[in-house]
């Protein structure tokens, strides 16, 4: 006899949080990132059916096919993955939304909606999957190559990027992160906490496209990735339901506290890096494209940002199944209305 | 002073009670809206029909804008062609106004003006407008309002309105404002006054009580539209402003915040998105939709063009929204401040691939609150977008209507599965056909149970829900895509027929068309031709229509588009009898008039 999956606290295994096999190129980045979408979903011990996944068009936006089975899915139109999270989110606030969306998806065609949800603050987890080429139509420059990378063809990007984090804090955004689908722990530490933040949360992760950009020449190549990160600081997440309390050298740590009560702690490397400072944040990713560096971790956070839903001041109650007593005013409301138009 | 061109002291003729058309001529944003609102008002509560049309450019200020009122005592509301009282307080357009009066016409202006001197068989009244302004306030500013109920108070002189009938106008207008409503009330007086005193009535109009309107009441097509949406119990409302459909969405806020919030928390049972545009205002009604709210979005043709993409989507995953196309003039920006009815088949199939939608054609402002309500329970009950189109005329003008009836029909929220159902049925498939009328089963994001959870792609799809480029699962859900529509035709609203024995010809006409051609038909009748009429009220078609075009040698397609939209779908519909269909196509940007749907049956009639 086997023994018994290990099970997370709400008593489901790590199946429980997985999705259909991927059908994406083997090695591929995107996959990567599934994976730890799944370990992070299960070790938080969130109930699946209580998440909607949310996507666009394109390579990134076929994986929530590949993760959390149990949750309701929604592969929408190119670039409008935002629009329809909105909708979703007012409709039922309950729902914890995960959007996940590439930089032709979100850089290109999405911008727009990418701008307006982080302005409105939207309760969810967006993870744009940045491998800056178009995968699904074989390879072209998308708006977040780097000036300088080199397509397949040897054809050079001579436009410059757009950096969706900086862009995303610009707006406003409260909680906005970088990483690198080759670097899982940190990369699992931030998905936990995008999903302990109370609004939307960006994560902007490096996933190399191993078909059409992982060569020499490729700002966004596993290779170049590799060399070339640099995290700002070492990365812990302490969800609010498994507070453990150790002591750090004074100076050392910078230590966050989520709305929900769980805890980030940024533990600093030979860069003193404020996650807290937005213009910090701004300079600092302009330091690096500047510079050529990859930077890694969480560029910013803002735990004291009201969320466009709360902003509502909806009943508590999800509006999609509010009863017919709450919704249809009576017939006296109808005739005092009609009076008043005699 | 000289208050009467003096070749026309002749005689006035008949006299003309409770029938006749008054046109207000001024300039957009001088405030003439109030005392407009105030004339039709003082009228209507003397119980006699009215009917008004605000004419209106596409700008904020210092534009030329008419008002018309339409005073019907057979309850006529349809726009009338030529105007009879004509108030040219506009000296940008005052000689083109008085130009267009047909001979014996009324034209009440400033005297400065010297219409008079323009045409000289026109009845004038020469008004010292800005002498008397400065009577009734020594504000600059307000003189300028002023003037606008001055005129109120001359017309109603020469027309013998009630005065009490004003003044309960104008306490309405002001809703309470005691200042404001005292201003109004001195400067209507001080109008009635100088006309008692030196005006002789020389035309024949006027208007003596009636009790045609008592317990009707006075609302624009969209207020009407947005009363539907909030006691269909809508929950997710999203927006892009565009005229003319702004208003919808606006009324249906303030009702929501007055009606919709619940009185234990104290807090909204809606909520409410000015989106970014028309692609993310309808991204988020299906994104409502589908997590289980009741959705809309207003717009006008632009963004009907924009949300195209997402419509077929919809269309596909099958999510219910309720979309409005209070329409306009285009292609393009077109005229944007005039009406239109040329979206119907642009809409009917919008978005690539094979698309086909329900459309809800409402012909009153008590049916764009009733087909308001109806097309929330159609979109569930179809799991579909479901459009509702009206038209500027119908949307932004005031309409006398009986008062609207409270819902009879319960909410329905159409197949939805709850954990309890997929426990119970043991199984769920998103897409398949249980019940044999092409609707499928849905669950709610959120839904607790192993089963409850699918995934909704615009990509191909299995009745399962997984992705697939199989031809025969296209084939499958495509036409049980078919199917579900042609159950849809038993649940649209049916087109109100009115068949006339011994009538060969027929007349088919929907939305704001309908009060011109019932008015037409009347005329028509005078004339010896018996028409028999057919007012679509939905796509797709439903069997009434065959019938009718079957029982009639010549059908007549009365539509505001120049390209004949209707009749080609009905022409699609049954080609066996397309050459039995002649046009009537009204398409200048104004709002059609029985008048030219009279003259042109005539003539294909050849009489």
């Amino acid at each position: 006899m086997t023994a018994a999956p290990p099970t997370n606290r709400i008593g489901l295994t790590l199946s429980d949080y997985k999705g259909a096999p991927s059908t994406l190129c083997d090695g591929c980045g995107h996959d990567a990132i599934t994976s730890q979408i799944i370990r992070a979903f299960y070790e938080l011990g969130i109930e699946p059916h209580n998440v909607a996944k949310m996507s666009g068009i394109g390579c990134s936006s076929k994986t929530p096919a590949y993760f959390l089975n149990r949750a309701h899915g929604f592969n929408s139109v190119h670039g409008r993955m935002p629009s329809v999270a909105t909708g979703a989110a007012l409709a039922n606030k309950h729902l914890h939304l995960i959007g996940v969306s590439g930089d032709g998806d979100t850089a290109s065609i999405g911008l727009g909606q990418f701008c307006h949800l982080v302005r409105r603050n939207i309760p969810m987890i967006y993870i744009v999957e940045n491998n800056g080429v178009y995968g699904l139509t074989k390879g072209q420059f998308s708006a977040t190559a780097d000036i300088g990378s080199k397509l397949k063809t040897g054809v050079m990007n001579e436009l410059p990027p757009i950096d969706l984090c900086g862009l995303a804090i610009e707006l406003g955004c409260g909680f906005v992160g970088r990483s690198f689908a080759g670097d899982p722990r940190q990369l699992q530490a931030l998905i936990k906490a995008a999903a302990s933040h109370k609004g939307t949360a960006v994560l902007d992760v490096i996933s190399p496209c191993v078909t059409f950009n992982n060569h020499e020449g490729s700002t966004k190549s596993y290779k170049y990735a590799k060399e070339m990160e640099t995290p700002l600081h070492e990365l812990g997440f302490i969800p609010f339901y498994e507070q453990i309390n150790v002591d750090y050298e004074p100076g050392t740590v910078q230590e966050v506290e989520m709305h929900d009560g769980s805890k980030i702690r940024l533990k600093k490397t030979e860069r003193d890096y404020d996650a807290t400072d937005m213009v910090g944040a701004i300079q600092t990713i302009k330091k690096a494209h500047d510079e050529k560096q990859f930077l890694t971790g969480l560029l910013y956070i803002n735990e004291n940002k009201d969320d466009f839903v709360s902003m509502m001041d909806t009943v508590d109650e999800s509006l999609a199944t509010l009863p017919e007593s709450m919704t249809r005013p009576g017939k006296d409301v109808l005739e005092s209305i009609m009076k008043e138009l005699m | 002073m000289n208050t009467l061109a003096l070749d026309s002291k002749e005689k006035t003729g008949k006299n003309v009670v409770n029938d006749f058309s008054i046109q207000v001529a001024t300039v957009n944003g001088s405030g003439s809206q109030s005392s407009n609102n105030v004339l039709m008002r003082s009228i209507f509560q003397m119980g006699i029909p009215v009917s008004g049309k605000n004419l209106f450019p596409s700008n904020i200020a210092g534009l030329p804008t008419w008002f018309t009122i339409r005073v019907n005592k057979n309850g006529y509301i349809a726009r009338k062609k030529h105007i009879d009282i004509m108030i040219a307080m506009n000296p940008q357009t005052a000689i083109e106004d008085v130009k267009g009066l047909n001979p014996g016409a009324v034209c009440i202006s400033p005297i400065e003006l010297k219409l008079d001197a323009v045409r000289s068989d026109v009845r004038h009244y020469q008004v010292p407008f800005a002498e008397l302004a400065s009577k009734a306030s020594d504000n600059m500013k307000l003189r300028k309002l002023l003037t606008n109920m001055i005129y109120v108070g001359v017309v109603a002189d020469l027309l013998n309105i009630d005065q009490a009938q004003i003044d309960i106008a104008i306490t309405k207008q002001f809703d309470g404002k005691a200042k404001a409503i005292d201003l109004n009330l001195n400067a209507v007086k001080i109008g009635r006054e100088w006309a008692r005193e030196n005006l002789k009535k020389v035309d024949q109009y006027s208007v003596e009580p009636m009790d045609k309107t008592q317990g009707k009441i006075i609302i624009d097509g969209n207020a009407a539209a947005g009363l539907g949406c909030m006691f269909a119990g809508v929950t997710v409302v999203t927006w892009y402003p565009i005229t003319p459909s702004s208003s919808l969405c606006e009324s249906l806020i303030d009702y929501l915040k007055e009606h919709r919030i619940d009185k234990a928390s104290n807090k909204a049972t809606f909520a409410v998105i000015q989106a970014e545009d028309e692609l993310a205002a309808v991204g988020m009604a299906l994104g409502a939709g589908w997590a289980g709210a009741r959705s809309m979005t207003s717009t006008s043709g632009p963004g009907i063009s924009l949300m195209s993409e997402f419509v077929g989507f919809g269309y596909f995953t099958e999510i219910p929204t309720v979309i409005f196309d209070v329409q306009r003039v285009g292609p393009s920006t077109g005229m944007p401040t005039r009406t239109s009815q040329a979206d119907l088949m642009s809409t009917f199939l919008l978005s690539h691939g094979d698309t086909k939608h329900i459309c809800l054609l409402p012909g009153s402002v008590q049916e764009c609150y009733e087909m308001a309500t109806e097309a929330f329970q159609i979109a569930e009950m179809f799991q579909t977008p479901v459009f509702v189109m009206t038209d500027l005329d119908l949307g932004m003008n005031n309409w006398m209507s009986e008062p609207f009836k409270y819902p009879t029909t319960p909410i329905n929220r159409g197949k939805v599965l709850t954990a309890a159902d997929l426990e119970k049925a043991g199984k769920f498939e998103r897409y398949a056909d249980v019940d044999g009328d092409g609707i499928p089963y849905r669950t709610l994001p959120g839904t607790d149970h192993p089963l409850g959870a699918y995934f909704t792609r615009g990509s191909g799809h299995t009745a399962k829900a997984t992705y697939t480029e199989k031809p025969e699962d296209y084939l499958y859900l495509m036409d049980r895509l078919a199917k579900k529509f042609e159950t849809a035709k038993k649940h649209v609203p049916a087109p109100v027929v009115d068949t006339v024995s011994g009538a060969k010809v027929g007349i088919i006409a929907f939305g704001s068309s309908d009060f011109a051609v019932q008015e037409s038909r009347d005329q028509l009748k005078e004339k010896g031709l018996a028409t028999s009429y057919l007012r679509l009220r939905a796509l797709p078609f439903t069997a009434e229509l065959k019938q009718f075009v079957d029982a009639h040698d010549v059908v007549y397609v009365v539509e505001q588009c120049r390209d004949a939209q209707l009749r080609d779908l009905i022409r699609l519909e049954l080609p066996e009898s397309s050459m039995k269909f002649k046009s009537v196509l009204h398409y200048n940007g104004l709002p059609i008039d029985a008048d030219f749907v009279t003259e042109a049956i005539i003539k294909g009639e050849g009489k």
